[in-house]
């Protein structure tokens, strides 16, 4: 323990390492020797289209796969050996959603406080803490099933935060709400960034998604394409907008 | 991990499952609804055709509907037991298995949680049934209905872990018509819960070496016994063993990846 403990202080700067990580469903190669790193307190966005491995690294991030060789590593602790140091540090909003439609907001928080193994008490006050960042106070008895898309999703951020995790996974999450959703729950996260230093991986394959300072890593079929901010990408490939860049390089492979 | 936090992750596993229970009201009826025509049309029409000898742990001569009781109470847990283990392999597409697996908790303990939890909500519905049966003259002792209780959780148990243990072994079970021609049928009607095995053996000895040693007649005959204050020894240790190697077995075969391929495969 007080090695693992005094390794994960040594890197702590790093919130999420991915070393040459692979991954193949049957035959065909879903990642292949992926390496990435996050900042404690970043923000990377993972840019891919249809089927690039984004949601195969989340599988693998979220305990569901395994990967067939490289390491996964969360604030220095390696997801294959200390899994529950690893999850702990960890907030997750899948692509699909997952909350249960006919329970009320505060019953699937509930739930989750105590899947994490919080206790009633201090499950109420970080649940009462994120409903009102996410201003879902009068939601809190609701069903699910009641609201609307932008409101679900800000429910499952609010969910992922619970624990108080130091990096936040967001496959997708802007997939099936409308322009001002999306744009809301952008604002979101990029706010959660800079105010409580949660690293935040966010895949998406929207260009519109991004600002001109996020740190980029453009993923085509399970492999690194390019990484860098995007300011610098665009400079480096004599490209004067994203969707021109992005083409580039997803063709060119 | 202190102790008190596998505690709170078993307690929200529970509630939800109660929860869910409680809201989905038509399923619980239809469950229930199931094994009372059975007690009600078979019962009556095999009641003329079966005699049933005095066997143990009755002492006198009993109606064909005292004797399939047990045997419906194991269909109930049969059919929770199997619908549970689907709805975990639904839930994996779902994705609300997906949310079980971020607990930081070790994930043999999530699943033998949520193992636990279904058997305890299935309790509620052999509870329900039995209310209804005491309505149709079919009365043991009061005492049996305190003994039942640990031996039907344990079958519960038993008939959950071999819905997950299949649920990550046999791909082609995934829809309820599988299940149902495939496992369900099978162990039902291969087992005690319908005739006596000794009934059984006069047709056919090899039908009676099947039934002798399948798991679900030793389901049965575990909450006949207990359901009249009695312990069968045999069938306590074959459940219980079987129990300890089911869940092991399927908590190690637990792959949540073949869920994710098949999404894969369907998108």
């Amino acid at each position: 323990m007080m090695n693992s403990d005094s390794n994960a202080c040594r890197t702590s700067g790093i919130a999420l390492r991915v070393e040459q990580v692979c991954f193949s469903y049957e035959r065909t190669a879903a990642l292949d020797h992926l390496s990435l790193q996050l900042a404690a307190g970043g923000f990377l966005a993972l840019l891919g289209p249809n089927g690039a491995g984004k949601s195969t690294l989340m599988a693998l991030l979220t305990g569901l796969l395994r990967p067939a060789s490289g390491r996964l590593e969360i604030f220095g602790y390696d997801l294959s050996r200390q899994p529950s140091l690893a999850m702990r540090q960890l907030g997750v909003v899948f692509q699909q959603p997952t909350l249960d439609l006919d329970l009320s907001v505060e019953q699937n928080l509930r739930y989750h406080c105590a899947l994490q193994g919080l206790s009633p008490g201090a499950a109420k006050l970080a649940i009462s803490e994120q409903l009102q960042r996410f201003a879902l106070d009068d939601c809190r008895q609701r069903r699910v099933r009641s609201l609307n898309g932008g409101h679900r999703r800000r429910v499952e951020l609010a969910r992922a935060l619970l624990h108080s995790p130091r990096l936040l996974l967001l496959d997708e999450p802007s997939v099936g709400l409308d322009i001002q959703s999306r744009r809301e729950l952008n604002e979101h996260v990029r706010a959660l960034c800079l105010q409580s230093g949660v690293a935040v991986l966010w895949t998406t394959h929207l260009l519109d998604e991004l600002l001109p300072q996020d740190q980029l890593l453009v993923l085509h079929k399970g492999r690194a394409q390019a990484q860098g901010r995007v300011a610098e990408l665009l400079l480096q490939h004599h490209s004067d907008n994203l969707n021109g860049l992005f083409n580039k390089l997803t063709e060119a492979a | 991990m202190k102790l008190s936090q596998y505690g709170y992750c078993f307690h929200g596993i529970l509630y939800r499952e109660l929860l869910r229970f409680v809201q989905q009201r038509s399923r619980f009826l239809s469950s229930l609804v199931r094994p009372l025509l059975w007690l009600m049309v078979f019962a009556a029409g095999f009641r003329a055709v079966l005699g049933v000898a005095i066997i143990p742990p009755y002492e006198t001569y009993i109606t064909y509907e005292v004797y399939i009781t047990p045997g419906l109470l194991g269909i109930i847990l049969l059919f929770n037991g199997m619908q549970g283990s689907l709805s975990m392999v639904y839930d994996r597409e779902m994705g609300s298995m997906r949310v079980l697996l971020t607990s930081p908790l070790p994930r043999a303990f999530v699943l033998v949680s949520k193992l636990l939890a279904l058997s305890l909500v299935s309790l509620f519905q052999v509870a329900a049934f039995l209310l209804v049966a005491w309505f149709f003259e079919i009365r043991p002792p009061l005492s049996g209905y305190l003994t039942l209780i640990p031996a039907a959780l344990l079958a519960a148990f038993m008939l959950a872990a071999m819905g997950l243990l299949l649920s990550s072994l046999i791909r082609q079970l995934e829809n309820f018509a599988g299940v149902m021609n495939f496992v369900v049928f099978p162990l039902f009607f291969l087992s005690s819960a319908l005739y006596p095995l000794w009934k059984l053996r006069e047709s056919s000895e090899w039908l009676y070496t099947i039934s002798a040693i399948n798991p679900f007649t030793h389901a049965v005959e575990l909450m006949r016994f207990a359901l009249y204050g009695q312990l069968n020894l045999t069938s306590l240790c074959v459940c219980l063993g079987l129990t300890l190697v089911i869940t092991f077995a399927a908590v190690r075969g637990f792959n949540p990846r073949r869920g994710l391929q098949q999404v894969k495969a369907g998108a």
